[in-house]
């Protein structure tokens, strides 16, 4: 079965890859060599993305846009050089339309707290609706229940069918001329599923809706060109995308953007100050009050670098070809059940199972103790868990360094868990 | 780390065959309690009379460590005085708290003993403590202060 997979995984060679990760060659306690299969959780990270940061604090640091010497111009370079990385790598029609976060969240936040706050037509207010969808991260979810609440607008969400893909069905009168905001995910990071996100646009914008899409774990799979995507606002973090923690981007759509006013209030924010009132700077730094995360935006630019130079379309046949490698092999384990898509069609590399009536939690934990790590729990997606009957799942994840043998290990770790627990 | 260490046979044994669960009346208060990290949660309920902990009865969802332990605890402090069973549940506490390093009265915590090891798995210790804190939640909330003090 690997030499099968070995083929389709021709594009570039993964074992040679690994040797980019300093983390995957070092060994747990016992000596047991890692398995990482919690790539959804937070991507590892190449020796050329630690080294970014690394000889950044080492060589360049100073703060960004406000010092004036020499130092402080090689730190605003290379912190603008990432959004011109970041810019590129998603295919944004301006560099003003990437706005440095800390992390998707942020991001999120940042469109459900303005749009509540804009006093332009893009304003969500009382009789408003807003569209989610039922398998979003918490993150999703509750910046717009509470935009909800404090404006008195509507929140309604699509369901899902039993195979973990929308239900589309009542498109039409879930996305009605009330709606203002329909927010989705575009790969689910629970059920793994690739939403269409072609058709929901076409009729958000039917409506006169804006559309925000949480690409948490599209960015780092996917090619991505926003332009073609025709979304109005997207949300990403850098360290599920081999980048650092702390650093994330909330790209929107320039005249938008411009018709938001600002988020956090603070230094690098404003135009111009005086005691009574401020004016503010445009795009994207008027949404990045204070001094952002420097060296984490020069690791995320790093990182993209990196992730062009293997280029993402193989990136994606990567997670596509191991997704379907690690669908086959949990076929064969008896009572395990995935939720989410069980095909890899229009599918990401998330799979989150259930494992006969083994607590999720104890599968990690006997699973850990081979040395395989995975995530157990509800990965912030409490409804959908609660959608398929159930509070919390295993889930493995995987990246372009992930290997057949990996899901082997899995595969075998699982049996292995079966075993412990004396489930036949 | 040891697995047989963190799941003990009498931790397999009482998860596979929960003593006291299910929701019985009467009772004077119930409480739920969830482990926001992981989703586990219980519910549950206590009856005092007297100055005894007379029953104790809950649902629980979670994984085998959490379960186990509601099963040991409610079997420990079911027929005794609250005070002895607050006692117990301070006990446990110093336990799990512990790192594995702490010597305690085995012949007091009975099976709860077995969950040592579990102290040494600081994901986990939550999933042992979870019923313990419920049941001490309702506990006060059932009981007037004086029996308490």
């Amino acid at each position: 079965m690997s030499a099968q997979v070995d083929q389709r995984l021709t594009a570039f060679d993964v074992t040679r890859l690994r040797a980019d990760f300093p983390i995957l060659g070092r060994r747990l306690d016992g000596g047991r060599p890692l398995v990482y299969l919690d790539s959804a959780n937070t991507s590892q990270k190449p020796q050329v993305v630690i080294d970014a940061v690394s000889e950044h604090l080492a060589v360049h640091n100073a703060n960004v846009a406000r010092a004036m010497h020499q130092l402080g111009a090689e730190s605003t370079a290379a912190f603008e050089d990432a959004r011109d990385k970041v810019s590129r790598f998603v295919g944004a029609a301006s560099r003003d339309e990437v706005v440095f976060t800390k992390n998707s969240t942020e991001a999120l936040n940042l469109v459900a707290n303005t749009l509540a706050w804009a006093e332009s037509d893009l304003g969500v207010g009382a009789g408003d609706e807003v569209v989610i969808t039922e398998m979003e991260h918490h993150s999703n979810i509750v910046p717009w229940q509470l935009l909800c609440q404090r404006k008195g607008s509507k929140l309604r969400w699509f369901g899902l069918t039993d195979e973990g893909r929308l239900d589309l069905d009542d498109i039409e009168e879930l996305i009605n001329e009330r709606t203002k905001v329909v927010s989705l995910v575009w790969v689910s990071n629970m059920l793994g599923t690739i939403n269409p996100l072609d058709v929901i646009i076409a009729r958000a914008h039917q409506v006169g809706a804006v559309v925000v899409v949480d690409a948490s774990q599209a960015v780092p799979q996917l090619p991505v060109d926003l332009v073609a995507l025709g979304a109005d606002f997207v949300a990403f973090t850098g360290h599920k995308m081999v980048g650092p923690t702390g650093i994330g981007v909330l790209w929107g759509r320039r005249e938008l953007l411009a018709q938001l006013p600002p988020f956090l209030g603070g230094g690098e924010m404003i135009e111009t100050v005086t005691m009574a009132r401020s004016t503010y700077a445009p795009p994207p730094h008027r949404f990045e009050a204070g001094t952002p995360p420097i060296a984490e935006a020069v690791g995320l630019g790093a990182a993209v670098d990196y992730l062009s130079a293997i280029g993402m379309d193989n990136v994606a046949a990567h997670e596509q070809a191991i997704t379907a490698y690690a669908l086959e092999g949990l076929a064969t384990v008896g009572g395990l059940r995935v939720l989410g898509p069980t095909q890899p069609i229009d599918r990401g590399g998330a799979v989150s199972f259930q494992l006969a009536d083994i607590h999720p939690h104890d599968v990690s934990q006997v699973l850990d103790s081979l040395g395989i790590a995975v995530r157990a729990g509800h990965h912030c997606a409490k409804p959908a868990h609660h959608r398929f009957g159930c509070q919390s799942t295993t889930r493995a994840s995987f990246y372009l360094y992930t290997l057949p043998e990996e899901i082997d290990a899995l595969v075998d770790g699982l049996e292995h868990t079966k075993r412990f627990f004396k489930v036949s | 780390m040891d697995l047989n260490s963190l799941y003990q046979e009498i931790i397999l044994d009482h998860y596979k065959h929960p003593l006291h669960a299910g929701l019985r009346t009467p009772y004077e208060a119930e409480v739920h309690h969830v482990n926001p990290t992981c989703g586990d949660e219980i519910t549950l309920r206590v009856h005092v009379d007297e100055g005894l902990v007379a029953d104790v009865s809950y649902e629980a969802e979670g994984c085998s460590i959490s379960q186990a332990s509601a099963s040991v605890m409610s079997d420990l402090v079911i027929g005794k005085p609250i005070d002895e069973a607050m006692a117990l549940h301070e006990e446990f506490l110093t336990l799990m708290q512990g790192r594995g390093q702490v010597d305690v009265d085995d012949e007091r915590l009975e099976d709860a003993i077995a969950f040592a090891g579990v102290a040494k798995f600081p994901a986990r210790i939550k999933c042992a403590l979870m019923s313990w804190m419920a049941w001490k939640d309702a506990t006060v909330q059932s009981a007037p202060v004086e029996e308490q003090s």
